[in-house]
């Protein structure tokens, strides 16, 4: 089913990726306002389905790189999706006609429909992670053995570059490296025949950020509406007692402790993180891991807190939900599971409702989700 | 605050050390004497007036009125202001602003004002223009500045401007090319065109930190009024003598002067003042302040004697913006939330100020938690005062009403303390008979003398502070952490404080991941008390 992307669709969009972004992603404020500007100046965008593409399709990858921390100082040209496109068709040798987010979760997720917008081209309702993640060898295409071996890259000053990587570990490397001489922000764009397409993406993303958001920003319950939309457990419902974050190897890394409050008052539940949400702990215990799923959200409103603005004393709701099933492959847990992130342990695969707990409601009606079969 | 033993012995007077502080708020204008010891020794509270000037002179003159002859040794008049922020909010009296960016050919995406509301848009925006110039994280410069279309977008504005906002990308870092436009601007529209520059203003984040410099640009004609506002009674008065002081967001106060050029700053010193000098008249230095009116609680923190600031982005009138404000959270519950009877619902209404008239203890027909107060009859002045018969089953709600607001001043109060169970419950307000005697998740529960008045005292009271940011890598980051304080100290003494007595009171850190040399961002805040009259030092520029 097509259907468009308007200009009514950019909070729930920006609310929803920010969920997916499971802590990461970057602040989705900016490219909120630059895609509701650009929708309002070129209009609406076409989403077109992974099987609504044809032979004659040729998509590219798009995604900003770089610090979330210089990524609201320095904010992009008006040119980077242009300047991006036309390297991109010339060393494709043919027109593109979609594009596609590297991730869904965080500003990544927002900015490709403007840049879609912009550019006068479709958007595929469907993303490269299906969540955040911070490396480029942490893709869906990489997961298939798609080969992305074209990359272009742009400067907000106007420098341009062509990569050809022999895999997507020397890609990570060399986009890192043209990342810090661009001030640790660039914009970058990689070839996906569409031929290359089924298979090798998450599919329905779009849509399912932009279903998300609408029911989390329309209801009274927004934890409640998004715990059912994302068929996601709520873990817990409490407050931030402990944020501990250091620097290593270029990427943050902590822990955040949450207290139970209310009913689940003698609960303490930790979740490990680095740039997003990786895995939670409950005494000793593994409930979660990366890749699936975890986001915290504040309980009051249900809006994504991303990991730089955890801190203490906040009312947060933890949300948890699985993964998309490519990542579970064997392959998938080795590009993305919770070794990939340095943490010495099995995948434990989460299933929303299947682990018996209190209830997650406060002064309501038993919980219904959490039927334990 | 250390055990400061206040003597019982008559003080000889201390000639020329009093401290006159105001507060002007929405319904109230308050203003009270502090001694040089900082005691209480003249307060009043006074209706506000539609033209302000009234409201302050009323205060003012009645606390003068109770110095008798001591008033000749007023020194200092500091005043606190929601102004700012009701100009911005009514989008009333703000000046028209042309708004240079720095940093094309990036950031040229999102024009200025990007995301503002059209209304407030519409009545601040001259012209704007995203021109070369700005720097990378590293100090790269992103283009050249290029005088020439500074000159050029300023010739081609179609009406004249109050003032001129310029924010360039990480200017907070790399300061020197905002200086050099606002030079520009000068000189092409005149030497007396206020400019705004956002290193002055804000934090690393274009847009907020745009925004708020825009703002600032647009209010300077409401802190030329206020001011002329305040100084008109001071003269009236025959205070010519005292220095005048604004308050400021984060509980410190800056010279007249200062405010008169970062009048964005006033914004959210109405709970700053609050926050500060509530914690003051109980003697605590680390504290959770709650203030209770009459429809909501207003709850802050104060560490060190200071405001802790809100991490978040705030938004004021429709505006994102990064400057610092207090960390207020606010409850429906004060002394006029409604009990509806039938149901147990309690609040969110309030029947406000009508509660002597409406509440049922004072004979009116709405219930409210200050019936419940009554009606419980624990120890308080008002249960003492006055009666409540009611039948059983209302008498019943409101018990159970009761327990409801103490369960949420209770949750409130665990949600600001960080876990700290010892930190002292400082209480104030017209409501504040509604918080109990002992708070499970609170330490000791203080009710200072002088709390209905806490804003002007804090006002009153305030330190001198100044904030600087810096980013570096972790091998320099003793030396950003360096840098950033000598700026924030300087900030401080231009502010006005005493040379001799600012210190570093604040060090946030903040790591950027993914570059590849570790990056790291650092906030310094420096506070000291204000400079005593006759040793000011000259101005450092």
């Amino acid at each position: 089913m097509t259907r468009n992307i308007s200009s009514d669709d950019v909070a729930a969009l920006a609310a929803g990726a920010a969920i997916f972004g499971t802590g990461g992603g970057g602040a989705v404020t900016t490219s909120q306002f630059g895609v509701a500007d650009a929708l309002s100046k070129h209009g609406p965008v076409r989403l077109r389905t992974v099987e609504e593409l044809t032979d004659d399709d040729m998509v590219i990858v798009m995604a900003g790189i770089g610090a979330p921390t210089v990524g609201i100082e320095m904010l992009p040209s008006a040119e980077q999706p242009e300047t991006l496109l036309r390297e991109a068709e010339r060393v494709a040798g043919r027109r593109i006609t979609a594009v596609m987010a590297t991730e869904i979760g965080g500003t990544n997720g927002v900015g490709p429909v403007g840049w879609a917008a912009q550019l006068g081209l479709d958007v595929l309702d469907a993303d490269g992670m299906g969540r955040a993640f911070p490396e480029a060898t942490m893709v869906a295409m990489n997961v298939a053995g798609v080969p992305r071996d074209t990359t272009v890259l742009s400067d907000v000053v106007g420098n341009v570059i062509v990569m050809r990587t022999v895999d997507a570990t020397w890609l990570e490397r060399h986009v890192r490296a043209f990342s810090v001489a661009s001030g640790s922000l660039c914009l970058g764009a990689s070839l996906l025949d569409a031929k290359d397409v089924p298979g090798a993406v998450i599919e329905g993303t779009v849509s399912r950020a932009i279903e998300v958001g609408h029911a989390m920003l329309e209801a009274e319950e927004p934890v409640h509406a998004l715990a059912r939309t994302l068929r996601a457990d709520v873990l817990i419902n409490g407050k931030i007692i402990d944020v501990s974050r250091r620097t290593e190897g270029g990427f943050v890394r902590g822990s955040v402790t949450i207290s139970g409050t209310g009913t689940e008052r003698d609960r303490l539940l930790r979740v490990e993180l680095q740039n997003e949400n990786l895995v939670v702990l409950e005494d000793g215990e593994i409930l979660v891991s990366v890749p699936d799923l975890v986001t915290l959200v504040d309980s009051e409103t249900g809006h994504a807190i991303s990991t730089e603005l955890l801190r203490f004393g906040q009312r947060v709701s933890v949300l948890a939900w699985a993964c998309d099933p490519l990542w579970r492959t064997e392959r998938g847990l080795d590009i993305a599971g919770p070794r990939a992130f340095g943490y010495d342990i099995d995948y434990v695969p989460f299933e929303a409702g299947a682990i018996s707990r209190p209830s997650t409601e406060q002064n309501e009606e038993p919980s219904t989700s959490g039927a334990n079969a | 605050m250390k055990a400061e033993i206040v003597s019982t012995e008559p003080r000889s007077p201390d000639h020329g050390d009093l401290s006159l502080g105001v507060d002007v708020g929405g319904t109230n204008t308050d203003a009270v004497v502090l001694d040089a010891s900082n005691r209480v020794i003249a307060h009043t509270k006074q209706p506000t007036t539609d033209d302000v000037t009234g409201g302050i002179r009323a205060a003012i003159a009645a606390v003068l009125e109770t110095l008798g002859d001591r008033r000749g040794e007023v020194a200092r008049v500091m005043m606190g202001t929601t102004h700012a922020t009701n100009a911005i909010v009514g989008r009333r009296g703000l000046g028209r602003v042309a708004v240079i960016r720095l940093g094309a050919p990036a950031a040229t995406g999102f024009p200025p004002l990007t995301g503002w509301p059209q209304d407030l848009r519409d009545s601040v925006l001259a012209g704007s223009a995203v021109l070369p110039g700005g720097h990378m994280v590293d100090g790269m410069p992103i283009s050249p500045l290029d005088p020439r279309a500074v000159k050029d977008f300023l010739s081609g504005l179609e009406q004249p401007v109050d003032a001129v906002a310029v924010c360039g990308i990480f200017s907070p870092s790399f300061p020197e090319q905002e200086a050099r436009v606002g030079e520009i601007v000068r000189e092409h529209l005149g030497q007396d065109t206020p400019v705004s520059l956002s290193q002055d203003i804000g934090a690393i984040g274009l847009l907020e930190r745009e925004n708020a410099t825009v703002l600032n640009a647009a209010l300077y004609g409401i802190a030329r009024g206020v001011a002329d506002a305040l100084l008109t009674v001071v003269e009236e008065q025959d205070l010519t003598d005292a220095a005048v002081y604004f308050a400021q967001n984060d509980g410190t106060l800056m010279a007249l002067d200062f405010a008169a050029r970062f009048p964005v700053l006033t914004i959210g010193s109405g709970p700053a003042n609050s926050i500060r000098g509530a914690a003051f008249l109980s003697g605590a230095e680390n504290a959770i302040v709650i203030d209770v009116g009459g429809t909501t609680s207003d709850l802050g923190v104060v560490v060190g004697g200071f405001p802790r600031e809100s991490t978040l982005p705030r938004e004021i009138g429709g505006v994102r913006t990064n400057f610092r404000m207090p960390d207020v959270l606010s409850i429906g519950v004060g002394g006029g939330t409604h009990v509806d009877t039938q149901t147990g619902r309690v609040g969110p209404g309030s029947v406000g100020h009508r509660l002597q008239t409406a509440a049922l203890t004072f004979g009116g027909e709405t219930a409210t938690l200050t019936d419940a107060v009554v009606h419980a009859g624990h120890d308080t002045a008002i249960a003492n005062e006055w009666s409540l018969d009611v039948p059983q089953d209302v008498g019943r709600v409101l018990e159970a009403a009761l327990g409801r607001a103490h369960e949420w001043l209770q949750e409130s109060v665990e949600r600001l303390s960080h876990g700290k169970l010892d930190m002292p419950l400082v209480v104030v307000g017209g409501g504040a008979f509604l918080v109990p005697a002992e708070l499970p998740g609170a330490g000791t529960v203080l009710r200072p003398e002088h709390g209905d008045v806490a804003n002007a005292v804090g006002a009153a009271m305030s330190l001198v502070g100044g904030r600087a940011q810096e980013i570096g890598t972790y091998e320099d980051r003793d030396e950003a952490v360096a840098k950033a304080s000598r700026a924030a100290v300087e900030r401080a003494i231009e502010a006005g404080a005493d040379p001799l007595r600012v210190e570093v009171v604040d060090i946030l850190e903040t790591p950027i991941s993914y570059s590849a040399q570790q990056t790291v961002r650092v906030s310094v805040k420096a506070a000291g008390p204000l400079a005593r009259l006759g040793s000011k030092n000259p101005t450092p520029a």
